[in-house]
């Protein structure tokens, strides 16, 4: 059939397009000389790289659980906040909305860097640096106004009369509310969770400022840090063993959750 | 029954049931409380600083000294005095690079969506492995495609070319444009997904017993009705893209006419320690953003309009 | 009604909010006058980070005779620029977090002027067994504000086996290098490449093409140009390297790790690079194609020897730090005899102790060092201005243009002379 020809050459190109920049990164933290070694695989293939990562000098595992910390509870918050808003810009009606979407949407465009110095000391005068509050709290004003878009957008979409029949149906409104609305908002509030959460763990610029050490300090920045012996050496190996660490637990987790939300919507009853 | 549960709201009645004028009250009371958490953190990190980095940009930079009130004279010296080379080549790099990015982004993004949307045997790892260039941490990407782009690295030497691609302006914009677009039309592709998958697949069939092509369910059932995703995704993008940093800073470090206004900002602010131009740039970008965002707006809603008339049965 | 509690939080948090915006664009003013270093106990070491564990070794043993003024070391990421926002941001806020700063030498003027760094006193530290042009980047105005901890020259790394199977010497002027590059063709290898991308390192190798015809950028403090026609003939070579295909038309693009594994492929003749591509270059790994065939040299000048450019760090004390005198006190025990030997020995870095370079352990170690020296004594620092980042931008951007053919060398020196002429004025 044409079409499924159609489409698997269509999943080759997704497959190849993602993963090859991907297998090169694995490849290069298996070779012992990336930078000089061009081969397209390792013909002696090492840990050494990946040993590096968790070595003394580097103490990775502090970054990562710094990095899960503030990305995790950057996406609880952010969401909570973001879900309230969006609900009321969604399915409220009150004055001003055009102009409070616009205001949220405006803050999401100055530019980083003028914003450091002036938070910085914001955070220093609060005696807050090398702590998680100054990061959670600007990663969460960052990713707010997606967060509120992405979720105002699928709020919007959602059918009213779902609702509405379930309440005629004799459904009260905690459970129209369980079986109907939050499998509809599911791929929406997912979406917007997995969003937030990457833009987070991906953040850099304040994340540097804000810290010092890993008391703190999350993976983006102790990347930074690697080094070998000079301060001129690129330590290009270990820099593509922690983005290798870093990307597959991600990816597995965001799956993990897709495929949990995913049955929950069928649970539910509505087509996904 | 089936075409009742899967009709679309109707664009007119957007606004829900038919509210009492107390209720309105009470809804705006209700809004007005659930937006407060929202405002609150947006102000205080936000606001601040940039209300604070647009009154920096009308003062003059004085390192070692005062600085004094010069109202607009910063804005003129970007715009057309001393700094109106590089601020207006800047300004052009970053408008392209946003053009093609976003163009290249949305075809490969969207594309990429409509594949994962069907079933086939090992979706789910294809959806995986959309996710990856997007996880991978920027500091990491930046580093890979730096070094893929050397003139002795992979990229040569895979397609056999010899291009000194961080060398001169085309190439190096090339580069960049592809190193970026790796890295983020899967976050196109991600949103135009959630878009994809409220669609139920009765419209579809339905769309199929009438007689529908594949390309006319394309255009007149997929297309209208993932717009609002896809408009979110493409905003958000170019919001990204026009403040574009990592990549043109750490491949060229703005050489060959490849600094971006971000380049510039950082440049003046942090490394020369010019805060008030610094933030004069910041905030020419502000405001410049500001304007694409509402292009892209209205061009998006009169595409809105067109279809709320003609749009699904 | 939703209305007024509208204005009233948002009129409130604005009014908070101005209240903590206190200060505006005002230049800084710092503490730290030149007498009375005051205040002791435990202390930050602030550096960038590597892993070679120098600091860990002094900072162990100030620790265990200093119980009660223990010194914590904070690492910086390792990009020089990361390093100096990070400074940059910390001393505007005048923060008391960093008490002993590990600075690059191109810094110590901009910051002594900026008022953030201690005054330190001459006569306490013993300036005269190191090598002067060391001691000079952390000079500024006539005083002592910076002690160096390390320095670094730039070394000629060449392709020793090639050079004697056709029964040739190292090259020592730039003529010799130029013949020396049919034998590069013969190989089918490029010639010669240095760091030519536009950053900091494009600086260092610019300012070695002039100072090895004899000129150098800018004198007196950061206060007077010097160009003229040297820079003219330095950068003339560098340009027709490019245009004739002497110098690699990759280099374009090379920092030091790009270079240095151009030259480690196999693919250079004659690389410049700081010292620490010895210890790279001798590793035993099958990707390595240079171990045991590369020969190290001092840099090549026009008429004789040339001139490297000074790199380097050195430490320096907080102006804000509330531990001033257990910084000072740190600062000369890092900086000692002893603790040098030990941080060369880790580290190959070139230490600004001149008698160092005549340690039998040492030269044993790492024979590049007697080398080293030669080209160190006659090195020249970058200049010593406050408006350094300004300066060094006006360079990077002349002499890349002049690379990349943009602009004849002729116009770039002269527009470069231009510009570093509008930099000195500001200074006051």
């Amino acid at each position: 059939m044409r079409q499924r020809g159609l489409l698997m050459i269509g999943v080759a190109f997704i497959a190849v397009y993602c993963l090859a920049p991907f297998y090169w990164m694995i490849v290069s933290s298996l070779k012992s000389n990336p930078l000089l070694d061009q081969a397209l695989y390792p013909k002696h293939p090492t840990l050494l790289n990946f040993r590096e990562v968790f070595s003394g000098e580097n103490n990775f595992q502090y970054a990562l659980r710094n990095s899960v910390i503030i990305a995790g509870l950057t996406t609880i918050v952010a969401l909570l906040i973001g879900v309230f808003a969006s609900y009321a810009l969604a399915r409220l009606q009150f004055r001003g909305k055009k102009l409070v979407l616009g205001a949220v949407l405006a803050t999401a465009m100055f530019p980083l860097i003028a914003l450091l110095t002036p938070l910085f000391q914001l955070f220093t005068d609060l005696h807050l640096i090398d702590t998680y509050p100054p990061m959670i709290v600007s990663d969460i004003s960052f990713t707010l106004p997606l967060a509120i878009y992405v979720l105002t957008t699928f709020f919007s979409e959602m059918p009213w009369e779902l609702e509405m029949a379930a309440k005629v149906d004799g459904a009260t409104p905690g459970q129209a509310f369980r079986k109907v609305i939050i499998p509809l908002a599911a791929p929406g509030v997912f979406t917007s969770a997995i969003i937030v959460f990457i833009a987070a763990w991906n953040e850099f610029l304040i994340a540097y400022t804000m810290t010092s050490t890993l008391k703190a300090q999350p993976v983006t920045v102790a990347i930074a840090k690697f080094t070998g012996v000079s301060r001129f050496e690129q330590p290009f190996g270990t820099i593509m063993a922690a983005g290798v660490l870093v990307t597959i637990p991600l990816v597995l987790m965001v799956l993990f959750f897709q495929r949990r939300i995913v049955a929950g919507l069928t649970a539910g009853g509505v087509k996904g | 029954m089936a075409t009742e549960t899967v009709r679309r709201p109707a664009r007119v009645r957007r606004g829900g049931p038919v509210r009492t004028s107390e209720g309105r009250r009470a809804e705006a009371r209700l809004a007005f409380r659930l937006l407060i958490p929202a405002g609150i953190v947006l102000l205080v990190i936000i606001a601040y600083p940039v209300v604070r980095a647009i009154w920096l940009s009308l003062y003059n930079d004085n390192r070692f000294g005062t600085s004094h009130f010069i109202g607009l004279r910063n804005y003129t010296r970007a715009f057309t005095g001393t700094g109106s080379d590089d601020f207006w080549s800047a300004f052009s790099f970053t408008t392209l690079l946003t053009l093609v990015t976003m163009v290249f982004e949305l075809v490969i993004g969207f594309g990429m969506a409509l594949i994962m949307n069907k079933a086939f045997r090992g979706r789910g790892l294809i959806r995986a492995s959309v996710l990856v260039p997007w996880a991978i941490p920027t500091a990491v990407s930046a580093q890979l495609w730096l070094w893929n782009f050397n003139p002795n690295g992979v990229i040569n030497q895979v397609f056999h070319t010899s291009f000194i691609w961080t060398g001169s302006h085309w190439p190096s914009f090339w580069a960049i444009v592809i190193a970026d677009v790796w890295k983020t039309a899967p976050f196109i592709a991600l949103l135009v997904l959630a878009g994809l998958q409220i669609i139920p697949n009765e419209i579809y069939e339905a769309a199929k017993v009438d007689g529908a092509t594949a390309l006319q369910s394309f255009r007149r059932i997929t297309l209208p009705l993932v717009k609002s995703a896809v408009i979110v995704a493409v905003l958000f993008r170019m919001l990204d893209v026009l403040r574009i940093f990592d990549l043109p800073f750490i491949m060229t470090n703005g050489a060959n006419g490849t600094e971006t206004l971000s380049t510039i900002a950082y440049k003046e602010s942090i490394q020369q320690i010019h805060p008030s131009y610094g933030s004069t740039l910041s905030t020419i970008t502000f405001f410049y953003i500001i304007v694409a965002a509402f292009v892209v707006n209205l061009i998006a809603r009169a595409d809105v309009v067109k279809s709320a008339g003609g749009g699904v049965k | 009604m939703p209305r007024r509690p509208i204005k009233f939080v948002l009129i409130s948090a604005i009014v908070a909010l101005a209240l903590t915006a206190c200060g505006g664009p005002s230049g800084s003013s710092g503490g730290g006058g030149g007498g009375g270093a005051q205040g002791t106990g435990p202390i930050t070491f602030v550096a960038g980070k590597d892993t070679s564990g120098k600091y860990p070794a002094v900072i162990k043993k100030w620790n265990t005779a200093h119980p009660n003024e223990k010194v914590s070391l904070i690492e910086l990421p390792t990009a020089a620029d990361a390093q100096r926002s990070q400074f940059v941001t910390n001393l505007q806020a005048k923060s008391d977090r960093y008490d002993v700063l590990g600075i690059d030498v191109v810094w110590t003027a901009e910051f002594a002027k900026s008022k953030w760094l201690l005054e330190l006193d001459k006569s306490q530290f013993p300036l005269d067994q190191m090598l002067k042009p060391a001691v000079d980047t952390g000079m500024f105005d006539g005083k002592l504000w910076a002690v160096p901890y390390d320095t670094n020259g730039g070394l000629l790394f060449y392709r020793k086996d090639l050079l004697d199977k056709a029964g040739k010497q190292a090259p020592k002027t730039f003529d010799e290098l130029k013949a020396d590059c049919s034998i590069a063709k013969q190989n089918g290898i490029d010639c010669y490449a240095g760091q030519f991308k536009k950053y900091e390192g494009l600086t260092v190798n610019f300012a070695e093409a002039v100072q090895a015809a004899g000129g150098e950028i800018m004198t007196d403090n950061g206060t007077k140009v010097a160009l003229g026609a040297p820079a003219v003939k330095g950068l003339s070579f560098l340009a027709d390297g490019f245009k004739q295909g002497y110098i690699a038309k990759p280099a374009i693009t090379y920092q030091e790790e790009e270079s240095r594994t151009a030259f480690m492929s196999g693919k250079l003749m004659f690389l410049r690079n700081w010292p620490y591509v010895y210890g790279l270059a001798s590793q035993s790994d099958p990707a390595n194609k240079v171990k045991g065939k590369f020969g190290v040299a001092p840099l090549p000048g026009f008429t004789g020897a040339g001139s490297s450019s000074l790199g380097g760090l050195n430490l320096a004390v907080s102006a804000f730090s509330k531990k001033q005198k257990t910084a000072v006190e740190f600062t000369k025990f890092a900086t000692n005899q002893e603790n040098a030997k030990e941080m060369v020995g880790l580290t190959g870095n070139a230490p600004a102790w001149t008698a160092l370079y005549n340690d039998p352990d040492l030269v044993k170690k790492f024979p590049h060092l007697p080398i080293l020296l030669q080209g160190l004594q006659s090195a020249k620092p970058r200049p010593i201005t406050p408006y350094y980042q300004e300066v060094t931008t006006a360079v990077e951007d002349n002499a890349y243009a002049a690379l990349q053919g943009q602009k004849t060398p002729d116009q770039a020196i002269t527009d470069m002379t231009t510009k570093l002429n509008e930099i000195a004025q500001q200074g006051g």
